[in-house]
């Protein structure tokens, strides 16, 4: 904030804006400031009925409001939860809420356009100054405080005797460890936790089988139609003998992870060859997890065979590996490795190969 | 500072204070002796308060907060902060069966079987959504003018504070209830922490108590959003409202108003009336809104589960413009050496703070290139100063081109746009409109300056067509009364600092550093030429009204 | 330059600017309204094939082909089924009038046996979707509301809105709102996939669950009442926030006007 390079004259005047107040107007000054308007009567100042009239608006708009207040009570005892009313242009809404707001409002409005109409036509009008006075203590205040803590700094030795001052410090900076270290129960280390699913118990000897979200049924092939989606859960597993069941009681968790989004696309229209290879006669799986800050995506248009996050518009190509066409995404969605068991039910016989879900620092694929 | 004389003699047990009128100044004196009353009404119970709307949008902002608080601790008594499962069988028939948190199943009960609660709840939320708007306008106001000056830097950066964590506190609140929305919120919040580079992934297991989501966070919420917040903004709002007090509050300019003084009525009754009466005023409008429009329908939207969404999925208004930042921003991604940096989340995520402390930092800003040190009472017409001026429009222009970004898919659907388009479209604005917008409105501030000085030097138009002996028509204009020529004079009009000259005055050279030329250039910029029209001279004054019929 | 600096104090300065403004608003509106030619699809059975036949060669083959072979405008029709001539029939989706992003629905122009004839000669061309009976798409179970708002939440939400309202797509594209669509169009939808959206057929979603999500979006969409208040088109925080500034602020606003104004004084009255 220094202004020493700076020649003084050009800084604002220090006087400037207070010039010309209390000064009598300079005669041959059009602009000098003719000071405060003298005060105008209002209707109320000058004629008493205006006044009782205002006194009498006033009345009634406390009377009101306590006549709102025991509508408020009425309404809360009569009135079921449960009551629907049509009210226009509202549409068909809760009886109790509309009385209950209504009724409060006017209570309440009341109060305040009383309190302010009383303000506003009966109580003085006349506006009158106040002087201020600079925020800053002068020189001589300023002079004694200064002194006032150098004598104090000064008996409490503590400039002086160094050690006392360096273990203080010492001290005051250590004991908010023991404040960070009880943080640290707060959750685990993340370890390798985001790196797998619960896809991982999948092996090509113990495959698991695609559950359809819905049906919680296992699924064919030919169950899904081109241009269909389907979403799907793990099915049953060493772990989980009846499959992921919203009953469970790391649902949350683990559907936040495996949740998978089936598409099925004519073979001749996938673009990419590696993707095509993942999936079963053009039955892609992928992560229903979107890379950018795990929304479920799928807004899925089957003519384009573009998914959209709903979240923030990342859209993925699902004909092409999922490849990020447009918005906010850093990477393609994980695709699932699918086959078909003796049965002929779609299985996973691995884990997603890439963590699923945004990105982390850890992340290395 | 003691309000009894102190002459009295110690053994004498009786007070030597005038006996009390009635029982009122009686119960007056007792808590005087206590508390010392006296002293502290005396300098404010006819403290002196200026009228003008826009002072009241602070009122507006505080009396929310208080219905915000009142409604709130009813709400709590209610809600369940757990994340236990339940399944639905109350009295909304569209969940019956269907398995949801503790938290949701309590916010539908709140909403259908406690009487009121859906409207204390929706009371709730209409006064915060009110309460971050008001306080967004209340900072604009404060901007504009110019009311952030000395002495009152410290009390802006308290308000900024206020709005920073009712930005927080709001999306805290809005995440509780558990509903599908709520949820996918604090989905989006998991993502962004987890794109903090090194420290992410810890910052995310320890925040949720493990992996998304875990049952922690709501109730870890729950006391942040309770307690921990509201408690710090408490502390923030009775500091900016005691520097209010302690300061008295600024004014317009104007015959009879200096710098030294406040002009308006007093607290005592007016401003008690017409305050208190506003906060009525308020809490019945929020009322009424409550009774009419819905607000966070979390019936609706039904339970969080982590494999399901609804499209429009968006924050409460105040973070639509870090929801734009989201939106808007490539999808960078740097992988290298094992590590992931997503700069497409956190780039955002960075900037959205940096947005915030544009606005917040500009008082200091302001005060180091103009290099005032004086104290100001009398507000700035925003037109006088239209670097500033310019330099608010810009933000806000930033602002709502993010808030567009953050609602694209709603502008997609009603203005039949393209999604994409507009996305594109955000990404070129947010960087090209805030500058044509400080442009245009330093231009349009400069135009209405010399209207001004037109109207003082010229007087006003009065509609009165004249037609002089030799057939010319003209109109006829009428000298402006004092009071308004002074209002349109009185502004001050710094000048720009000039650089020290080259050589001291022994002719020695000397070194101006950066810092020092940078800050002359601003100033340059702020008030030379193209900052500002001269405003007019009573020179210039005299010689125009003193040669009539020249015009 | 200099020119026009003179002339921007003109009476009719302001005009010419907000006609500019206008015209640019406009042009740059067109430029930027997706017009992307959208592809339509429909399908088939049969009774009346031949009367079918007749209108559908009036009002379809200009771009389906005589034989609903398909042509650059239009695709093929054979194996689309009944449910589909139905439903893009049914809902006025077609035949459509202008190319654009996407086909919007409108008035239906021809009465139920028309379209019932025209999805018989569609149907004749190979086996699709059956247009549904009305036991198909009608629920009976109490409980279907809740089951269908579930599906509907990991199905449907993500396009159409928790509340049935609609939601953006890409490039201009849109998933419509549901509020009175008819139980049959949903469910035909469900069946065919119309335009961008997705086929759910009966071997992942069966009959069953697709008619406890016509029972949801019949009653979210249609009949569910507003106990809040006014829904602000059940859009979410965008039109909540909206109503906040608009209504809660301004009305405020307005009150502190009044509040802070003076009173009208005694000899201006």
């Amino acid at each position: 904030m220094s202004h020493d390079n700076i020649s003084d004259d050009k800084l604002p005047d220090a006087h400037a804006a207070s010039e010309g107040h209390g000064l009598p107007a300079v005669a041959d000054d059009p602009f000098a400031d003719p000071g405060l308007p003298a005060h105008e009567p209002r209707r109320t100042d000058i004629d008493e009925r205006a006044a009782q009239r205002a006194e009498r608006q006033v009345s009634l708009l406390f009377v009101t409001s306590m006549l709102a207040t025991v509508g408020f009570i009425a309404s809360y005892v009569a009135i079921k939860p449960d009551k629907l009313v049509f009210i226009f242009p509202l549409g068909h809404v809760s009886a109790l809420n509309f009385a209950l707001g209504m009724t409060l409002a006017v209570a309440l409005f009341c109060i305040g356009a009383g309190a302010v109409h009383w303000a506003r036509t009966l109580m003085s009008d006349v506006e009158m100054p106040a002087e201020r006075h600079p925020i800053e203590a002068d020189d001589e205040v300023r002079a004694d405080v200064i002194q006032q803590f150098k004598t104090g700094a000064a008996e409490s030795g503590f400039g002086r005797r160094k050690m006392i001052r360096n273990t203080m410090i010492g001290s005051m900076a250590m004991v908010p460890l023991a404040g960070v270290v009880l943080l640290r129960d707060l959750g685990p280390l993340p370890e390798k936790k985001l790196d797998h699913t619960g896809w991982i118990e999948a092996t090509p000897t113990a495959p698991i089988r695609l559950v359809n979200m819905n049906t919680d049924e296992p699924m064919k092939a030919e169950d899904l139609a081109i241009g269909s989606l389907t979403f799907a859960k793990p099915g049953p597993s060493a772990s989980r003998p009846n499959g992921l069941q919203d009953s469970d009681e790391d649902f949350q968790q683990a559907i936040a992870k495996d949740a998978l989004m089936l598409v099925r696309i004519q073979p001749q229209d996938l673009k990419d060859e590696k993707s095509s290879a993942l999936g079963f006669e053009g039955v892609l799986a992928y992560s229903k997890i979107c890379t950018h800050v795990g929304c479920p995506i799928s807004l899925y248009e089957q003519q384009t065979h573009h998914a959209l996050c709903p979240c923030h518009q990342s859209t993925f190509d699902l004909s092409d590996g999922a490849r990020v066409i447009f918005g906010p995404a850093g990477h393609p969605l994980p695709q699932l490795k699918i086959t078909t068991d003796t049965e002929g039910y779609l299985v996973a016989t691995q884990d997603f190969t890439v963590p699923v879900g945004p990105s982390f620092w850890e992340r290395s694929a | 500072m003691s309000s009894s004389p102190s002459t009295t003699p110690p053994a004498t047990p009786a007070s030597t204070r005038a006996k009390p009128a009635n029982k009122g100044e009686a119960a007056a004196d007792y808590l005087d002796g206590r508390l010392g009353i006296y002293s502290l009404a005396k300098a404010n119970l006819r403290k002196i308060f200026p009228d003008h709307w826009s002072f009241m949008l602070g009122e507006i902002c505080l009396y929310t907060f208080v219905i915000i608080i009142l409604t709130g601790v009813y709400l709590t008594l209610f809600f369940k902060p757990s994340m236990g499962e339940v399944v639905y069988n109350g009295s909304y028939a569209p969940l019956d069966g269907i398995r949801m948190s503790e938290a949701y199943a309590s916010t539908i009960n709140i909403s259908f079987e406690v009487r009121g609660g859906l409207l204390i709840r929706q009371i709730h939320h209409w006064a915060a959504i009110v309460f971050v708007a008001a306080m967004f306008v209340h900072m604009m106001r404060v901007f504009f003018t110019g009311a952030f000056r000395k002495p009152r830097e410290i009390n802006w950066v308290f308000g900024f504070l206020l709005l920073c964590l009712g930005f927080f506190d709001g999306f805290m609140g809005y995440s509780l209830p558990d509903d599908l929305l709520s949820g996918t919120g604090i989905r989006f919040m998991e993502g962004a922490v987890l794109a903090v580079p090194l420290v992410g992934t810890y910052i995310q297991m320890f925040l949720f108590g493990g992996e998304f989501p875990g049952t922690d966070i709501i109730p870890r919420f729950f006391t942040i959003h309770v307690l921990l917040i509201p408690g710090v903004m408490l502390g923030l709002l009775v500091a900016h409202l005691i520097l209010v007090f302690y300061h008295k509050h600024t004014q317009w300019g104007g015959p009879g108003k200096t710098e030294k003084n406040v002009v308006g009525m007093p607290l005592m009754p007016v401003y008690m009336a017409k305050a208190g009466g506003f906060f009525f005023l308020v809490f019945g409008i929020i009322a009424a809104m409550s009774a009419i429009a819905s607000v966070n329908p979390v019936w609706a939207y039904g339970p969080y589960r982590p494999d399901q969404v609804s499209t429009d999925a968006q924050p409460d208004w105040y973070m639509g413009f870090a929801e734009g930042l989201i939106r808007v921003m490539p999808g960078w991604e740097v992988r290298a050496w094992g590590h992931t940096l997503n700069l497409g989340v956190f780039i955002p995520l960075m900037l959205f703070p940096l947005v915030l402390a544009l606005i917040a930092a500009y008082p200091f800003i302001e005060g180091w290139i103009i290099g005032d040190k004086r104290e100001h009472h009398i507000l700035d017409r925003p037109r006088n100063v239209p670097v500033r001026t310019g330099l608010g429009a810009a933000w806000i222009t930033l602002y709502v081109v993010l808030l567009i970004g953050g609602g694209n898919d709603l502008i997609a659907t009603h203005f039949h746009l393209s999604l994409n388009d507009i996305t594109y479209f955000v990404r070129v604005g947010s960087f090209v409109l805030p500058i044509a917008v400080f442009y245009i409105t330093k231009r349009w501030c400069l135009g209405l300056q010399r209207r001004d000085k037109e109207k003082v030097l010229h007087g006003r138009e009065t509609g009165v067509i004249k037609r002089l002996p030799h057939g010319e028509f003209i109109e006829v204009h009428a000298q402006l009364p004092q009071a308004t020529l002074h209002s349109l004079t009185s502004h001050e009009q710094p000048q720009p600092l000039e650089l020290p000259s080259e050589v001291d005055e022994n002719g020695v050279a000397r070194k101006v550093g950066l810092l020092t030329k940078t800050r002359a250039k601003l100033s340059e910029g702020y008030f030379g030429e193209g900052g500002q029209i001269p405003k007019p001279t009573v020179e210039e004054h005299q010689e125009i009204t003193s040669g009539h019929g020249h015009h | 330059m200099k020119k026009l600096s003179a002339r921007r104090r003109h009476p009719l300065a302001a005009l010419v600017v907000l006609l500019f403004a206008l015209a640019i608003t406009g042009g740059l509106y067109a430029a930027f309204a997706p017009a992307e030619k959208a592809q339509a699809d429909s399908s088939a059975q049969s009774l009346a094939i031949d009367e079918g036949k007749r209108l559908f060669a009036v009002g379809c083959s200009s771009c389906h082909g005589l034989n609903g072979e398909g042509s650059a405008d239009g695709p093929s029709l054979v194996g689309v089924g009944s449910a589909a001539v139905d439903f893009q029939v049914g809902t006025g989706r077609m035949p459509a009038q202008q190319p654009g992003a996407q086909i919007p629905a409108k008035r239906n122009i021809y009465s139920q046996s028309d379209i019932d004839q025209m999805a018989a000669f569609v149907a004749s061309l190979g086996p699709g979707p059956v247009t549904p009976t009305s036991e198909q798409y009608t629920s009976t179970e109490t409980d279907a509301i809740s089951k269908g708002g579930d599906l509907f939440r990991t199905n449907c939400a993500q396009c159409h809105n928790f509340a049935g309202a609609g939601g953006a797509l890409t490039q201009g594209k849109y998933a419509p709102s549901l509020e009175g669509v008819s139980a049959k169009h949903i469910y035909e939808a469900m069946q065919t996939g119309p335009q961008s959206m997705p086929v759910f057929p009966e071997g992942t979603m069966p009959e069953k669950q697709k008619q406890e999500i016509v029972a949801f979006v019949r009653y979210q969409a249609n009949e569910a009442p507003n106990p809040g208040g006014l829904t602000l088109g059940s859009l979410g925080p965008v039109t909540e926030g909206l109503f906040g500034w608009i209504f809660g602020l301004g009305v405020l606003i307005a009150v502190a006007i009044w509040v802070a104004a003076h009173t009208t004084k005694a000899k201006k009255s």
